[in-house]
């Protein structure tokens, strides 16, 4: 099972931004964003959502993200998924960049879980 | 009494048609305490609603209310969407199993509180919802009983969703969700529904 990233977020710069900066140590990890919403605004799409599930080159995906509709939208497209969704209520920067690391490193998903118990904010 | 199809049509005919016209209202009573945005997002949902009955007359109830589900879900682009996407997408499929307007609104809370994990008290559109399935259990749901769980929203203090951001701040505005689901249901009343 190959692990990869997804990052939701109200804005689409922001998603962009976190994939910038976790892709920098994580060359091998598959790291795929929803931002935004359909029409660019400031919000979240359960079809972007569901569109970086199934672009990310990973069968499993650990999903990362910001505020409120995040992960009510995120919810609604692990409904749909036939892949295996895994959501953390997590600092978003933080925690992205930690799982990327580890992954990079090769570590499995339960010692990701572990490193990132200690993130946890929502 | 149970819902049938022609009553749902209506009943989101006229839903949307409010919430189109309250647009910017909904939209001001999220800005003290949210991202200003609540009107457009119904409005939107609303117009999608509109759209997607439109496209295609549904063959039964469950048909309808999976396609105002769908709508919602995709066009909305808020927790409201999320929200009301799944309170519909569970009261569709619980209209397999039965048409009383009292158990489907029931699917449909138990739905909103699957997708928010929040519960009343919380200032949010469940302090409108809970009621309203009571009083449609007891068999007496009426306009009183919508506008008043509505009004008691205002003196909450959000701990779920945008506004609990602002904490205590939150005390003494209307939520925007509940005034919306305020709306949903009188609109329910409004074309004949009566639980
Ligand atoms: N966890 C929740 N449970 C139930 N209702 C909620 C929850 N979070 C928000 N709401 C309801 O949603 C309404 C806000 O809807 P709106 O369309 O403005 O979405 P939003 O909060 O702006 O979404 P986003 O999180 O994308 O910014 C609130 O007034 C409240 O009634
Ligand atoms: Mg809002």
């Amino acid at each position: 099972m190959s692990l990869g990233i997804i990052i939701v977020s109200h804005v689409d710069k922001i998603a962009a931004g976190v994939q910038t900066l976790i892709s920098q140590v994580a060359a091998d990890v598959s790291v795929t964003i929803a931002g935004g919403t359909d029409d660019g605004g400031v919000g979240t799409s359960v079809e972007k959502i569901q569109q970086a599930i199934s672009d990310n080159k990973a069968d499993e995906i650990l999903a990362f993200y910001d505020l409120g509709s995040a992960k009510m939208n995120l919810e609604l497209a692990q409904d749909f998924s036939d892949k295996p969704v895994h959501l953390y209520d997590v600092a978003l920067v933080e925690g992205a960049y930690t799982a990327a690391a580890l992954l990079q490193a090769g570590v499995d998903r339960t010692a990701v879980e572990a490193q990132l118990a200690d993130l946890k904010i929502k | 009494m149970t819902l049938t199809l022609e009553d749902t049509l209506k009943w989101l005919h006229g839903f949307d048609a409010t919430v189109t016209a309250q647009k910017a209202y909904l939209s001001e009573l999220d800005t003290p305490i949210g991202d200003g945005d609540h009107g457009n997002n119904l409005a939107r949902g609303a117009a999608a609603i509109e759209d997607a009955l439109g496209k295609q007359e549904p063959a039964d109830l469950t048909a309808a209310l999976k396609t105002i589900a769908m709508a919602l879900v995709s066009k909305v682009g808020g927790a409201s969407g999320a929200l009301y996407g799944t309170a519909f997408l569970e009261m569709a499929k619980a209209s397999r199993e039965t048409q009383e307007v009292a158990d489907l609104l029931a699917a449909g809370l138990a739905g909103l509180q699957k997708r928010g994990g929040a519960t009343t008290g919380e200032k949010t559109m469940i302090d409108v919802w809970a009621p309203v399935v009571a009083a449609a259990k007891a068999g007496n749901l009426t306009t009183q009983v919508i506008d008043d769980a509505v009004q008691a929203t205002k003196p909450m203090k959000a701990t779920k969703g945008r506004a609990s951001y602002v904490g205590d701040n939150s005390i003494g505005h209307l939520d925007p969700g509940s005034v919306s689901s305020g709306y949903l249901f009188s609109e329910m009343l409004k074309a004949g529904v009566t639980a």
